[in-house]
């Protein structure tokens, strides 16, 4: 049985975006890299508010939890950072299944308020200093550069590679995720939750499922701007943070990948080519999401229905 | 043999004795209807049955086991699938994708099997597309198979969820209310598949209100009324009953 060739206008995308960092200056490469870095971040929240339906308002939590976690192991104790990524992802998945698991029954605007008070805490954790490691509110500063194959990666351009082809693998992981069992389930859950019972899916579990997948990337991603900034502090994960992620999911298309990295072109991206009037950004920013609610309320690019390679047996078994 | 016994099952809202003391049996392979005027409790036994609701009293036995605090998508494994009286959809999702869902609690597929796509993972699914086709082609809607669901008629709205309720191969399903928003040819084709469905081995229990398909396919009927049941026969007893006449045949059975 042969797949049809399915043509995704994402992977040219993927082509121009890599053969653009030789024509850019440091500066757009590094804006890149932190749209690059955005779009992980989205994707990640994407599977637990556009796939799942549970609006997370705290995602950043997660993302510090994996920060922290690089930066204290390759600091106190020198080990090398990206050797610690899927540690990171470990921790923050953990985490969320410990602080998830008591409240995930809560519904909606609920789950929505305890996600923020969540993000809240860890910060305001980060921030007194907790078990005397994380450095206050100056935070941690010295996290190495990541090595790979005895190559430092130092440069904007070098951290490029790195963020991008980290975004390729997370787009093959969670796309494979979206189309099976377990994708569809998210779905049906978000669809309606008793006819999600009803064929016998535990929702509970699965919710808990797509909040310890979407933590545990969102800290892999923490591991990777540790290394990117070399300094972290309780400031970079502000619940301003997991707002503009929120942001990204829902303005590119709840429960759509492309959406989500368009959607985070247009959050971090834009506000860097209209520097001059950042002084009216939030101002263009509440705009843009009241006339994209009224004109396109899926977001900018909505998901397509998912296909599935049913010609083969709609020839064998009867005519249509 | 007796698939499903409720006994003596009470559920109050409140104030509101919802459910009162009822009890029935529906035998293995038979169609037992459920009947009674609105608001009298049928589809609160409905959701008691597939653990939606607990009973403040009583017990569900299912295949000769207590299923009355097992938790929903337990008993549907346990083999009771169901529909709802108003339809629940998967709204975004296709209509294939729809009947592919009602096999998850058959399916073991997870995370990383879904990312690492092994071999029999990919059988496993692609056994499933077809066993979804066949499914649909079965209700007689697998034309519209990668439409979205919201996007189909009522009448085979319905349809989709009686697939969706079969792909979790059930021993008994549950219909509540299949003819709502039927027109006369979609409720005669209806009490046809009904048919088809027994013929696989699938007991089936159904509320309705649509007396004429009531009567035409039930083995047996149940009418409950304010909550308890009035009377339990062959619809030509029920037919002739005086309570039921009274209670439910004769204020609403007129205007028919």
């Amino acid at each position: 049985m042969k797949r049809p060739v399915s043509f995704n206008p994402l992977w040219v995308f993927f082509i121009v975006i890599f053969a653009l960092p030789p024509l850019l200056d440091p500066y757009w490469v590094d804006v890149l890299n932190n749209v690059g870095l955005y779009a992980i971040l989205g994707i990640s929240l994407n599977l637990i508010v556009g796939h799942t339906g549970l609006f997370n308002l705290g995602h950043a939590a997660f993302y510090a939890i994996g920060a922290y976690t690089s930066a204290i192991l390759n600091t106190k104790y020198h080990m090398p950072i990206l050797s610690i990524l899927p540690l990171s992802g470990f921790t923050a998945g953990l985490f969320a299944f410990m602080v998830m698991r008591p409240i995930i029954h809560l519904r909606g605007d609920y789950l929505c308020i305890v996600t923020i008070g969540v993000g809240e805490i860890v910060r305001i954790a980060l921030v007194n200093n907790i078990f005397g490691i994380t450095g206050g509110s100056n935070g941690i500063f010295g996290i190495a550069r990541p090595e790979l194959f005895g190559y430092v990666i130092r440069s904007p351009h070098q951290f490029f590679y790195l963020i991008w082809i980290f975004l390729i693998i997370t787009v093959v992981v969670f796309k494979r995720l979206e189309h099976s069992r377990v994708g569809r389930a998210f779905n049906c859950i978000r669809d309606d939750e008793i006819a999600a019972q009803g064929c016998g899916i535990n929702v509970a579990s699965y919710k808990l499922t797509a909040f310890v997948i979407g933590a545990t990337w969102a800290g892999m991603t923490g591991n990777i701007f540790a290394t990117k900034m070399t300094i972290i502090s309780p400031e970079s994960f502000s619940f301003w943070e997991s707002v503009i992620m929120f942001t990204i999911v829902i303005l590119g298309g709840a429960g759509s990948i492309e959406g989500t990295i368009i959607g985070a072109f247009l959050i971090i991206g834009l506000p860097e080519i209209f520097r001059d009037l950042s002084s009216a950004r939030m101002l263009v920013f509440g705009l843009a999401m009241v006339i994209m609610m009224i004109l396109r309320p899926r977001g900018l690019i909505p998901p397509k229905l998912r296909s599935y390679n049913v010609r083969s047996i709609l020839e064998r078994d009867y005519s249509v | 043999m007796i698939l499903l016994a409720v006994q003596r099952i009470t559920k109050t809202f409140g104030g509101l004795v919802a459910v009162n003391n009822v009890s029935f049996e529906v035998e293995s392979g038979s169609i037992v209807g459920l009947i009674g005027p609105n608001g009298a409790g049928k589809t609160t036994v409905f959701n008691i049955i597939t653990g939606i609701y607990r009973p403040d009293k009583g017990e569900i036995v299912f295949n000769g086991q207590s299923i009355t605090l097992k938790k929903s998508h337990e008993i549907v494994k346990q083999g009771i699938a169901r529909t709802f009286q108003t339809i629940r959809l998967f709204s975004q999702l296709s209509v294939l994708e729809n009947v592919l869902s009602g096999f998850h609690c058959r399916t073991k597929s997870w995370v990383f099997g879904a990312i690492f796509r092994f071999p029999w993972e990919r059988r496993e699914e692609r056994q499933k597309v077809e066993e979804a086709m066949k499914l649909l082609h079965f209700v007689g809607i697998e034309r519209y198979y990668n439409l979205p669901a919201s996007s189909l008629s009522y009448g085979n709205q319905r349809l989709l969820e009686i697939a969706r309720a079969l792909a979790t191969s059930p021993q008994l399903l549950i219909l509540d209310e299949p003819a709502g928003g039927m027109n006369e040819k979609e409720s005669a084709e209806l009490i046809e598949l009904i048919r088809r469905i027994r013929d696989r081995g699938i007991t089936v229990l159904l509320i309705e209100h649509d007396m004429n398909v009531v009567m035409d396919i039930c083995e047996k009927v149940v009418v409950l009324e304010y909550g308890s049941k009035i009377a339990e026969g062959t619809p030509e007893e029920i037919k002739r009953n005086p309570r039921v006449i009274e209670a439910y045949l004769g204020t609403d059975g007129e205007e028919r």
